[in-house]
């Protein structure tokens, strides 16, 4: 099916390519880019006032299926991404069963590619069998079977020596580990971040140790192996300094982290709102700087949204009981657009690369360009137009978010995969 | 007083907190009174919720209430009823539908008082919620500190023990400075929380500092398992560095108050000869606990009546 996006402001970091042109779209590949096309017998959507980019990739989200569909699905998962802006997504592999096995990946993958929005799923799987952090599962079935990172997300891998050998073993079959970088031991009862808050509202903190020492001792590990290793969702000023002296000293390191790290602060918490209860913590001030300046300086490559829906029953609960998450998918453009390019830290340009350049070349998947020959996964933003978060029409299935009712800057106005429209507002 | 329920010291005012006093002072007449019966709640259903045991708040709570000719009732859920039970807003509003006036609620959470007050209609005290506040006991131990010392402003009161975990700590922090008096913490360093002074306190390197000069010394119970969780390696060398004995005590000043909110660890946090001097007035703060709860009480059911 060929498209023709008329006129609008295309951006494409990975080609250099800033200029209001035409996009013309055929047999789901970007076929050309230029000015005034001929629109002769294809579909044409107006994009004038309008900005073009390659499809967000989220390198980490949680899907919840197989096992917890009531919390969100693959199909409730695929849509909510889609109207996100989002083309291409790596579920993590905490599911009933765990993702630690090929049979799960090809369910995943085949339910998402029959049932799902459009949207590319790619799975991570686990990096030791039901994510028990004891024995390596079967990174080379699941390799074939489609996956394209291990991770034992919601928790770390607490033995070194099973990371070890996992950055080992996964290399050989070109897969890389995604570390949850917690020291569980340091997290404690812990259910906010340790600080003022924590000691005015009388809630158990975490300290940010729990994350800087295993930052720390993943890269040593990954420093000693000279393998790979991306970290999820940094979000301490020391933890983005630990990234920044390894990647100066050639250490193969990457990481991400996510919108509420660059946008909320642990005051969020104060009135006990369980929608902030999310793990790694809402920190201070200073760390939210440190998490931009980390994206501005290249330290962190890669803007995920860690999207984790939960049911309502599940947060409106004492704090302490409320489960860790923010479902993210649908407010991580006009969150993420607003605290750095509205305020001034990078270019639209800059996010475009955080949120789809850098994670394709990351994850080694198609996307996250718009050159030529390029998969037809697009994105067209309207980033100066006012929204107002109302979790109450989330498209997903978990309307468990921090930003309800606030308003930001810059709405999706369509996400295209593959040359076909599978969202639009 | 205008507000619907009382969750916790913190921004209350100097001129909300004497009014709670002044009431609190009247109820003790009624208590000291031979006739402790008043009409003040008559029509009023007030349900102490507890998801902890306390028989003394609760038992306070309650003789406040059939004082005043309230219809009382308790529910005592257990811990574990917290996460397995029914959830706290589902028992909220079947109380707000039995037509209760005041929930008076104790929770192991911090932050649940104020979950339910969000979903009720009924007035919510705060009994004790986590590590957060236990506003009435502040209420009490300000009322035993005027009666003895006339005013609050400019005084100084040292509180040792477990601040970490301790609900009354945080409340007398917020009531206390918001009166003008200065408060002085003591405890080992893993009991104290980070930027607590940021709260409007200061943390004295010893107790010896903490008691030197004070108008009021104040324990703070040390759970034995604290121990066990390695907060501090013995309750011996605890009371070398932190109990409060005679020779400390003996360093504020000459009348000084001695104060615990209970109940005490003899020989731990408090030793027994202070906990029963002359100069203790731990009895008299359970008199000073029924009196402010039944003024709260009666300002929170009166301000429903006005409405
Ligand atoms: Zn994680």
């Amino acid at each position: 099916m060929n498209l023709l996006i008329r006129g609008g402001r295309v951006i494409d970091p990975c080609s250099g390519v800033d200029a209001v042109l035409d996009v013309l779209v055929q047999d789901g590949k970007v076929a050309r880019i230029g000015e005034r096309l001929d629109a002769e017998g294809v579909t044409v959507l107006h994009a004038a006032g309008k900005v073009v980019a390659p499809g967000f990739i989220d390198m980490h989200c949680h899907l919840r299926d197989p096992g917890q569909e009531y919390k969100e699905d693959l199909i409730s998962g695929t849509r909510a991404a889609a109207r996100g802006g989002f083309t291409a997504v790596c579920c993590m592999p905490n599911t009933h069963p765990v993702n630690d096995n090929a049979a799960v990946t090809r369910y995943i993958i085949e339910k998402a590619q029959t049932q799902g929005s459009g949207v590319h799923v790619y799975p991570v799987g686990a990096v030791s069998k039901g994510r028990e952090g004891r024995e390596m599962a079967e990174i080379g079935r699941m390799k074939q079977a489609g996956i394209v990172a291990v991770s034992d997300d919601g928790r770390p891998v607490t033995h070194a020596n099973l990371l070890r050998l996992a950055m080992q073993y996964a290399d050989h079959f070109g897969v890389f580990i995604m570390s949850h970088s917690e020291d569980v031991d340091l997290v404690g009862d812990g259910v906010m971040h340790e600080g003022f808050i924590s000691t005015q509202l009388g809630l158990p903190g975490i300290t940010r140790a729990a994350e800087e020492v295993m930052i720390a001792r993943d890269i040593l590990v990954a420093e000693a192996e000279g393998k790979r290793i991306h970290l999820c969702h940094v979000s301490t000023r020391g933890g983005v300094q630990l990234v920044r002296e390894a990647k100066a000293r050639g250490v193969r390191v990457t990481a991400e982290t996510a919108p509420h790290y660059i946008a909320a602060t642990d005051e969020w918490v104060l009135g006990y709102d369980s929608n902030c209860r999310v793990n790694p913590p809402l920190r201070e001030e200073a760390d939210r700087q440190a998490c931009i300046a980390g994206l501005m300086d290249g330290t962190l490559d890669a803007i995920a949204t860690d999207h984790a829906p939960h049911h309502q029953d599940e947060k409106r609960v004492e704090f302490h009981l409320a489960k860790s998450g923010i479902s993210g998918f649908e407010t991580a453009f006009c969150v993420s657009h607003t605290a750095l390019v509205r305020a001034g830290h990078m270019t639209l340009g800059g996010l475009i690369e955080k949120m789809s350049t850098a994670p394709a070349r990351l994850l080694g998947v198609p996307g996250g360009t718009l050159s030529v020959g390029a998969p037809a996964d697009i994105v067209v933003l309207d980033p100066d137009r006012e929204v107002t978060v109302d979790a109450s029409r989330f498209i997903s299935r978990g309307h468990n978010t921090p930003f309800d009712g606030k308003t930001y800057f810059g709405a999706v106005c369509a996400t295209i995969v593959g040359g076909r429209i599978i969202d639009q507002a | 007083m205008k507000r619907k329920d009382l969750l916790g010291l913190h921004g209350v005012s100097r001129e909300e907190i004497t009014e709670i006093l002044d009431a609190a002072l009247t109820m003790r007449q009624v208590l000291r009174s031979g006739n402790k019966k008043t009409a003040h709640l008559q029509g009023k259903s007030i349900v102490t919720l507890f998801y902890e045991n306390s028989t003394r708040t609760r038992m306070s709570f309650e003789l406040a209430s059939k004082y005043m000719s309230a219809a009382a009732a308790n529910i005592a859920a257990s811990a574990s009823s917290v996460s397995k039970g029914e959830t706290l807003i589902d028992t909220g509003v079947t109380l707000d539908q039995m037509g209760t006036d005041v929930i008076i609620i104790r929770h192991p959470m911090s932050g649940a008082p104020a979950l339910l007050a969000r979903h009720v209609r009924a007035s919510v005290i705060n009994a004790g919620d986590g590590m957060n506040e236990h506003p009435t006991q502040a209420l009490l131990d300000m009322l035993t500190m005027r009666e003895h010392l006339g005013a609050l402003t400019g005084i100084k009161v040292a509180i040792c023990g477990d601040v970490m975990h301790s609900r009354v700590a945080r409340s007398n922090i917020y009531g206390l400075t918001a009166m003008g008096a200065s408060v002085v913490l003591c405890a080992p360093p893993t009991l104290i929380p980070v930027h607590i002074e940021r709260l409007g306190c200061t943390v004295a390197p010893t107790i010896e500092d903490a008691c030197e000069g004070a108008d009021v010394v104040m324990g703070l119970r040390i759970q034995r398992e604290r121990q066990q969780k390695g907060l501090f390696p013995s309750v011996a060398e605890y009371c070398d560095n932190w109990e409060i004995t005679p020779q400390r005590v003996a360093l504020a000043k000459k009348d000084a108050l001695v104060m615990h909110p209970g109940p005490m660890n003899r020989g731990v946090e408090i030793a027994s000869s202070v906990a029963d001097s002359a100069q203790s007035v731990i009895a008299q703060q359970v008199e000073s606990g029924v009196a402010v709860r039944m003024a709260l009480l009666y300002m929170l059911t009166r301000k429903e009546v006005q409405a």
